[in-house]
């Protein structure tokens, strides 16, 4: 299953290669990983997209994050509600005939053509993975030379639904 | 520099007369955290701060190993009785790597340490400079933390950092790495020393609720069972764990490292558990419906196959660790706190039981049934039977260290500790040339007692070279040697699931151990016979000074009882001859 966890970390040297090198040892499976700084100096935080086997390989990941002398908080967020998006730079195929149809293809995403090339087209896309993963196959067909993705950054909405019995802790104790 | 004595001030103080170098800086930095011995190595890289320690004479008790291995392995057997970080020098690249395999041992363990380390000047790293290798990313996976030192304002502060690290929490090997310019170069005479390491903030006080839910467990169980682990002894714990355990009556198996931590000859107490460990520990853990762990983190040689590790148990699991927790085993009963926190907890919160008559009865007729055993040959020698003389001889108030394989087994089967800590063996990472040079580590810490290294003829000659130190530092280690000419625990192995093929287990030749020992100019026996080892041993063992004991013992002798790999904790074989 696919889990979104978000650790704020210290800014010191090392520190990402620590926590990756911690996921390959333990022989966690990184699906996606984004690191950037907060709006606290010195302090990062990185968004993983992890796939797991059952809760108690997901309550290791969470506790041998928070195991790391750097590691200030780790939340898997992935049953809040929160907002995660994903930045795809997709570069296809194209030449003057196809913009106006790509263009349209693209709209409805609210991509941006951010390069255009004799034969090729730049496309910039942001949004929830799943609409970045959509787009990509639409475009697929016209030949992908280039495509970069950032992976998911997420963090909590403002305001998380009052939800009566939420089933989101993974405690051994039931 | 509160801590500093008269004499150490002198000795810093003429030091001033020169300017003051980041070398200076680390040795006033070790005064500090009140280090006094040290296991260092010389090279390149770290020539300013032997320099410094040098100008600083005095200050430390400094040994010199013969390997850099050699100095980590000394430095764990000193942490191991101590309970003070081991510190350890050396320079960088083939220095630093020579550590690598005690900086794992140390991890896996448990055992406080702070290793520094040296690092080619800081303009070439990174250009594969001579004597450079990547030590923050080679002991990253093997270290609690580590350091590279870029600023020398920083390094006070880090060393700081590095011992509070290494000795709190669950404890760990840290890193301290230091570009050789900045230990050569001049400094200012202080720099901040405060630190604050949100990220890092270990819990140790158990949650009442935890405890409770502990005691009621504890109400409705009919077969409890407590597991003790290496934690108990690290917090030191062994009155509470003992009061405890005499207050309900509940029956105690231990883990290999956790040897001690209860007391080994102690009614309630059934042995160890695991692979070599008794039938009667093994089979209170598969019968058991209440298994508190304390301080022990369920290592596979431990639980044999988890699908038949306690099956009808709920699981109490008392460690500092949280991460440890539901790692192995899935935990109904958590508690993250220090072992002597949380027993002192247990002791208030919990005041009463059933009795569990029943179930003390069975277990003690499993431990009066199946006894340890081996068949004695008429006059040759095997490993049981040495270490069983050598408890006798040492009324088991020796601290006994070992290495890895059949005679650490034997160790842990028939040298009955008493008390904790004095127990020096590498459990998890299972490392050969472990027990002599802590034997070392571990004499320097308790230089009144007796210091028992039980190795073997394989393990020896791994790290051998160390026999120096003992008449250099006059350390009376008593070393027996459990010569079987072979790899023992290999050659077992070879035998049993391998159809006796017996590739590269078996030594063509072997050293004359006496004369090696002769050679470093301390006492060698070589014995063949029980008599011999009988009548000598006592007078050995209470000799002023360090002796060598070549013990050769019949090859052909297993380790039993055992259960075989992939099986469960049920299911031993050689449990009767």
């Amino acid at each position: 299953m696919k889990r979104i966890i978000t650790a704020t970390v210290q800014n010191r040297s090392g520190v990402l290669n620590r926590i990756t090198g911690l996921l390959q040892k333990r022989q966690f499976n990184i699906e996606s990983i984004s690191v950037g700084r907060t709006e606290v100096d010195g302090v990062s935080k990185i968004t993983f997209v992890v796939d797991v086997e059952d809760n108690q390989k997901l309550e290791q990941v969470t506790k041998q994050l928070n195991k790391q002398i750097d590691v200030l908080k780790v939340s898997d967020i992935t049953d809040k509600a929160i907002v995660a998006r994903e930045l795809a730079l997709i570069k296809i195929v194209s030449n003057s005939q196809l913009r106006a149809e790509i263009q349209g293809i693209i709209e409805p995403f609210r991509a941006t053509v951010i390069d255009v090339s004799k034969d090729t087209l730049s496309v910039q896309v942001t949004g929830k993975p799943e609409k970045v993963e959509a787009l990509i196959e639409l475009l697929r067909p016209y030949g992908i030379k280039e495509l970069a993705r950032t992976g998911v950054t997420a963090f909590q909405r403002g305001q998380q639904p009052q939800v009566a019995q939420e089933n989101t802790s993974f405690s051994l104790l039931h | 520099m509160a801590k500093m004595t008269m004499k150490q001030e002198e000795q810093v103080n003429a030091t001033n007369k020169t300017p003051k170098t980041g070398a200076d800086l680390l040795v006033e930095s070790l005064i500090d955290a009140g280090v006094d011995t040290l296991f260092g190595y010389p090279g390149g890289a770290v020539l300013p701060i032997f320099d410094a320690l040098y100008r600083a004479k005095g200050s430390f008790n400094q040994i010199l190993a013969r390997h850099e291995q050699g100095s980590i392995h000394a430095a764990e057997g000193y942490a191991r009785v101590s309970g003070k970080p081991g510190v350890v020098i050396a320079t960088s690249g083939p220095g630093a790597t020579n550590l690598v395999t005690g900086i794992a041992d140390a991890m896996m363990d448990s055992l406080p340490m702070v290793v520094f380390t040296g690092q080619v000047n800081q303009g070439v790293i990174g250009t594969d400079a001579f004597q450079e290798a990547d030590i923050m990313g080679i002991t990253t996976p093997i270290t609690k933390y580590n350091y590279q030192v870029r600023s020398i304002k920083d390094l006070p502060r880090i060393v700081k950092e590095a011992f509070h690290i290494a000795s709190t929490g669950r404890p760990g090997p840290v890193v301290v790495d230091i570009p050789k310019d900045l230990a050569a170069n001049p400094c200012e005479d202080h720099y901040e020393t405060d630190f604050y390491l949100p990220g890092y903030q270990p819990t140790i006080k158990p949650n009442p609720m935890q405890v409770k839910k502990l005691g009621e467990a504890l109400k409705v169980a009919k077969k409890p069972l407590i597991l003790t682990g290496a934690g108990i002894s690290t917090a030191k714990a062994s009155e509470e764990i003992k009061a405890f355990v005499e207050q309900h009556q509940i029956p105690v198996v231990s883990t290999l490292l956790g040897l001690g931590a209860f007391p080994g000859e102690h009614p309630l107490f059934l042995g160890m558990a695991g692979m070599h460990g008794t039938y009667a520990a093994n089979k209170a853990i598969y019968e058991s419906d209440l298994l508190i762990n304390i301080g022990a983190r369920f290592d596979d040689r431990l639980t044999g196959n988890l699908d038949h590790f306690a099956p009808a148990a709920i699981i109490a699991h008392i460690d500092i660790d949280p991460a440890e927790i539901g790692k192995n085993i899935t935990t109904h009963i958590p508690i993250v706190a220090d072992a002597k926190l949380a027993l002192t907890q247990m002791l208030t919160q919990i005041k009463t039981s059933p009795d569990y008559d029943e179930w003390l009865d069975h277990v003690q007729e499993n431990k009066k049934d199946y006894p340890l055993w081996y068949n004695k040959p008429e006059s040759e020698m095997i490993g049981q039977w040495v270490i069983e003389q050598v408890y006798k001889t040492t009324e088991g108030n020796a601290i006994v260290t070992t290495d890895v394989g059949q005679h650490q087994m034997w160790s842990a089967q028939y040298y009955k500790f008493s008390q904790p800590n004095r127990w020096v063996t590498s459990g998890g990472l299972g490392t050969m040339g472990f027990g002599f040079p802590a034997a070392i580590g571990a004499q320097l810490a308790a230089p009144k007692d007796t210091v028992v290294a039980i190795v073997g003829d394989g393990g020896f000659q791994m790290t051998l070279q160390e026999l120096s130190i003992l008449q250099e530092r006059g350390l009376p280690v008593k070393i027996i040697i459990v010569n079987n000419s072979a790899l023992g625990m290999v050659r077992q192995w070879q035998e049993s699931f391998y159809e006796k093929r017996y590739s590269e287990s078996i030594f063509a030749i072997q050293p004359d151990f006496v004369k090696l020992a002769e050679a470093y100019e301390i006492k060698g026996v070589k014995i063949d016979t029980q008599k011999e080892l009988a009548e000598k041993l006592p007078a050995l063992i209470a000799y002023d000074g360090p002796v060598l004991i070549d013990c050769r013992v019949l090859q052909q002798e297993n380790v039993y009882p055992m259960i075989a790999p992939g099986k469960g904790i049920h299911e031993m074989i050689g449990v009767k001859p």
